[in-house]
């Protein structure tokens, strides 16, 4: 059995191995403490923006799986958000709040009696969303692009429809309130810390190579042994979970949730969020998300009347998504790759770039030497 | 024991009647080449016995199974791979990458395994880079392992291509114009490399070429076809000089140049 | 159900499925040529009857001008949008094609949302188009006949432009093969843009004609029936003009007649055409008219 790697290559990977992993280690225990420290000291309306970047960061990473790993474009998210929502919002609400709701149609007695604490509320919600995505995914995923998006966004949309006529149990278009507030820092980064890993593990796994072959040649894929509907409804499944588990943890951050928050313009969101971020790339899709969320928090105030010194300007609702579909447009058209492209953060890459730094600052310094003369016998 | 047996297979679109009665058998071991003018149906053949395409009419069997109309996933796990004519790497994989997604078919471990990095599928991943790195010396490109397959010269790329089909570890090879758009040299490479792996790897291979100067020196049997209908059959020798097979190829082979 | 409600309901199912169809038209048009979904087609939709609106509402010109000047800007969009989003990506990988027509259907719906604002507008119906006849112990209003026969008109008109002129031909020849087109000298990127422009007439048509029959537009207001509309062009046959038609007059009809008889199920009206899209995709992928394409291997 042989191993091509030299003596010193193979010392420097086990070395470096080592320092990534420390490296890890300590930034995912920095990042906890900074954690603990926002969700006991910052404001409900940052912490809401911080909640809803690690709920967005799932739908983008997810979507990613799908998208920019499998090559499949599907709509569906909103659809699977919905089911997630509806699912935890039911069973973590108290009873009073359920019976003040439904005040048209009384909710089925199966739901209108419980009252489950927050986790089990959520994995009912993701394993829900994940047969949702299981039962859509298996027809869906046999049409080829533009059909697959139109069938996803078709399925997303008949969610929609039952949710908005299923009177005794979504509370139809008047939607629930009062959903309690469990969403905080922990359960939001946290869960978002485990779709990461887990997507990243299949991503980076021989399943995960699967994935792209699909995306790269169907053909080819096929030839070399790949069942490609089970392939493609694994990542379809898998995404689903964790999107439904982010509809659970957005019910219980916003408190109120209705149809209407789960049309399609979620999907065209997470498209676009995405897309920006770089396909194919998670980091990408985190760093987007979290971009998304805090510059539409940021640029609120263009939507309200506001003055540039002596020249009041009227407020235009529905500035910020204009702006955000004309960049997602220029990127679609002129930056393909997106911010992050197809690549990922790593430690060794963030050294590589200090090294580079460090290498023109030398250069630089150093003054201009003349010639050495056998240069010039060349 | 036969290893492919093709039994009066008929292949139709619509109209066009692409492959019409095509039988043949290959023994285990052999190297043949399936030669034509261009629209024969040579890669409808291929497209036939790797699944691609359903038959019309008639049978295709691997190895004694019944395949005809399988999915191509799984005839491919049955043992039969194939390259295409033009190259279809993966272009978001690198070179060991496209290895090792011909290992996939074979991987025990399941997803959940993979997504949580369960010792039983690290312990997997790295004994499939080891196999993967192997395969890559063997066929020396093993130095290429981390390259883009888009940076790698023409020849390369095809050799790759054949590795990651050698990776699914088939009896039976199919290569489809492998020498397309090679010179003399890189050909002559190109076939020897096919004959060294005929014998590194227990392989049947079964080969498409365009080019009929390419296969003659190194294939025993040689069928040709012409419309879909194989209208010689032997060894190179007899096929030169078969006049059906001069009509055939009139003005495009320089064949007789040798 | 009486036979003249049941009539009745057949009259609104036809004219419903002659709007369906005239949308329908220009998605099987670019999906022909470019086999391309242009996702932003229902928005178009939606653009021409709100020019339409403003033409009359605010600019106070006649409907026989504001009608056609619709027409005229919303060809000029559909051409834009086609040049500026779609012309640039035709050599990069397909699903970046998807990802701009998202967008762009995205853009549209946000700039309109901005533009128009959210709040629905009610559309001025022409006097003479809202006159009620009875035909036969049938009670109609006259847009009824009015949409089913320019449906009609503009499917036999285009029909023929597509069958017996050069231009004509030259689409027909791209749907089937564009490379080899183009190689045969045709100008492939003028045929585009010519199909765009029709797509987009028809869809201002549509969008105008549908603000005469549900005279409340908003800014989402051509999504719906664009997605049904695509349904009704996939039903059909998609890249078969005759196709588009059938499909949208079948699905209006299916969706009328199915309210009609099962009134319970009216909420769920919109659900239907995703049904019929899932059934149609998973058992007659091609559609009625439809020809089945091998992929070259």
């Amino acid at each position: 059995m042989t191993t091509i790697q030299t003596q010193e290559q193979r010392g420097e990977r086990r070395f470096g191995l080592t320092r990534n992993r420390i490296l890890t280690v300590a930034s995912l225990i920095l990042f906890i403490g900074f954690l603990i420290w926002a969700q006991n000291n910052l404001d409900p309306y940052k912490l809401r923006i911080l909640n809803l970047c690690a709920i967005y960061a799932i739908f983008a990473v997810t979507f990613n799986l799908i998208f920019g790993f499998t090559g499949q474009l599907s709509l569906g998210h909103a659809g699977f958000a919905a089911v997630g929502a509806y699912t935890a919002a039911l069973l973590t609400m108290s009873v009073a709040q359920k019976q003040a709701n439904f005040f048209l149609e009384p909710l089925v007695p199966l739901l209108a009696n419980v009252e489950w604490p927050f986790l089990p509320a959520i994995l009912v919600g993701g394993v829900l969303a994940a047969l949702t995505g299981l039962l859509i995914g298996w027809p869906a995923l046999r049409l080829r692009g533009d059909y697959l998006a139109i069938a996803t966004l078709g399925f997303s949309e008949i969610i929609r429809v039952i949710c908005v006529n299923w009177q005794n149990v979504t509370n139809g278009s008047l939607g629930l309130k009062g959903i309690p507030g469990h969403t905080n820092l922990y359960w939001s980064w946290g869960w978002a810390i485990i779709t990461i890993f887990v997507v990243k593990k299949l991503v980076d796994s021989s399943y995960g190579r699967a994935l792209k072959a699909i995306r790269d040649d169907e053909i080819a894929a096929e030839a070399l042994g790949i069942h490609l509907a089970r392939h493609k409804i694994l990542a379809f499944t898998l995404s689903s979970f964790f999107v439904g588990v982010g509809g659970a943890l957005l019910a219980n951050l916003i408190s109120t949730i209705d149809p209407k928050v789960f049309m399609f313009f979620l999907a065209y969101q997470i498209v676009g969020i995405t897309v920006m971020g770089g396909m194919g790339s998670l980091t990408g899709s985190v760093v987007a998300a979290v971009l998304y969320t805090v510059f539409l928090e940021v640029l609120r105030p263009i939507e309200s009347p506001f003055s540039i010194g002596p020249i009041n300007v009227p407020g235009i609702p529905g500035m910020r998504m204009v702006l955000f579909s004309i960049l997602l447009l220029l990127v679609i058209l002129f930056y393909q790759k997106g911010l992050f492209g197809g690549k990922e953060f790593s430690w060794d890459g963030l050294f590589a770039i200090g090294g580079k730094i460090r290498a023109r600052f030398a250069r630089a310094s150093v003054p201009p030497a003349t010639p050495p003369a056998n240069l010039k016998e060349e | 024991m036969t290893i492919l047996l093709l039994d009066n297979v008929v292949k139709r679109f619509g109209g066009l009647v692409a492959v019409n009665n095509f039988s043949t058998q290959l023994q285990p071991g052999e190297l043949c080449a399936l030669i034509g003018p261009n629209g024969s149906g040579k890669t409808t053949i291929f497209n036939l016995i790797s699944g691609i395409y359903e038959p019309t009419s008639g049978k295709i069997y691997f190895d004694g199974l019944d395949i005809t109309g399988k999915r191509p996933d799984v005839i491919a796990g049955l043992g039969v791979a194939r390259t295409f004519q033009n190259i279809r790497l993966f272009k978001g994989l690198d070179v060991l990458g496209n290895v090792l997604v011909g290992q996939h078919l074979r991987v025990h471990s399941d997803p959940f395994s993979a997504m949580f990095g369960l010792p039983n599928y690290t312990r997997e991943e790295r004994m499939m880079r080891e196999k993967g790195m192997e395969l890559l010396e063997a066929l020396n490109l093993a130095h290429l392992a981390h390259e883009e397959p888009s940076s790698l010269p023409y020849g390369q790329q095809r050799k790759l291509e054949i590795a990651r089909a050698l990776a699914t570890e088939p009896r039976l090879l199919l290569l489809d114009e492998p020498a397309a758009g090679m010179n003399r040299t890189e050909s002559q490479e190109l076939m020897d490399f096919i004959l060294h792996i005929l014998d590194t790897f227990e392989l049947t291979i079964f080969l498409i070429e365009h080019q009929m100067r390419v296969v003659m020196s190194i294939c025993p049997r040689i069928i040709v076809i012409d419309h879909g209908v194989i209208i010689a059959e032997g060894a190179p020798a007899d096929i030169q000089n078969d006049q059906r097979v001069i009509e055939a190829y009139l003005g495009v082979g320089d064949y007789a140049s040798g | 159900m009486s036979f003249s409600l049941f009539m009745q309901h057949l009259a609104n199912g036809v004219s419903l499925g002659s709007l369906y169809a005239l949308i329908a038209i220009g998605y099987t048009m670019v999906y022909g040529i470019l086999r391309l979904i242009n996702f932003a087609h229902g928005d178009i939709v939606m653009v021409g009857a709100y020019v339409a609106f403003y033409g009359i509402a605010m600019f106070l010109l006649p409907w026989w001008i504001s009608f056609p000047l619709a027409i005229v800007l919303t060809i000029l969009l559909g051409v834009i949008i086609e040049r500026a989003a779609y012309k640039p990506l035709r050599e990069v990988p397909r699903f970046q094609l998807f990802t701009s027509a998202v967008a762009v259907s995205f853009l549209l719906e946000n700039l309109a949302i901005v533009v128009f604002s959210g709040r629905p507008k009610a559309f001025p119906r022409p006097p003479f188009m809202d006159q009620t006849f009875t035909l036969g112990g049938v009670r109609i209003v006259s847009y009824t006949p009015l949409i089913i026969i320019s449906a009609l008109l503009l499917f036999g008109l285009l029909t023929l432009f597509i069958h017996r002129t050069k231009v004509g031909m030259a689409m027909r020849a791209l749907s089937k093969d564009i490379e080899t087109t183009g190689l045969m000298g045709v100008d492939t990127d003028r045929v585009i843009m010519l199909a765009f422009a029709i797509g987009s007439a028809l869809a201002a048509v549509g969008g105008v004609l549908w603000a005469i029959k549900f005279p409340q537009i908003n800014p989402l207001m051509g999504v719906l029936p664009g997605l049904k509309a695509f349904i009704a062009a996939v039903l059909g046959g998609i890249g078969n003009i005759t196709g588009a038609m059938i499909g949208g007059f079948l699905l209006g009809i299916v969706e009328i007649m199915i309210v009609a008889f099962f009134p319970d199920l009216a909420g769920y009206r919109d659900a239907f055409a995703y049904t019929i899209l899932i059934l149609v995709l998973l058992f007659r992928p091609t559609g009625i008219m439809g020809e089945v394409e091998p992929e070259k291997v």
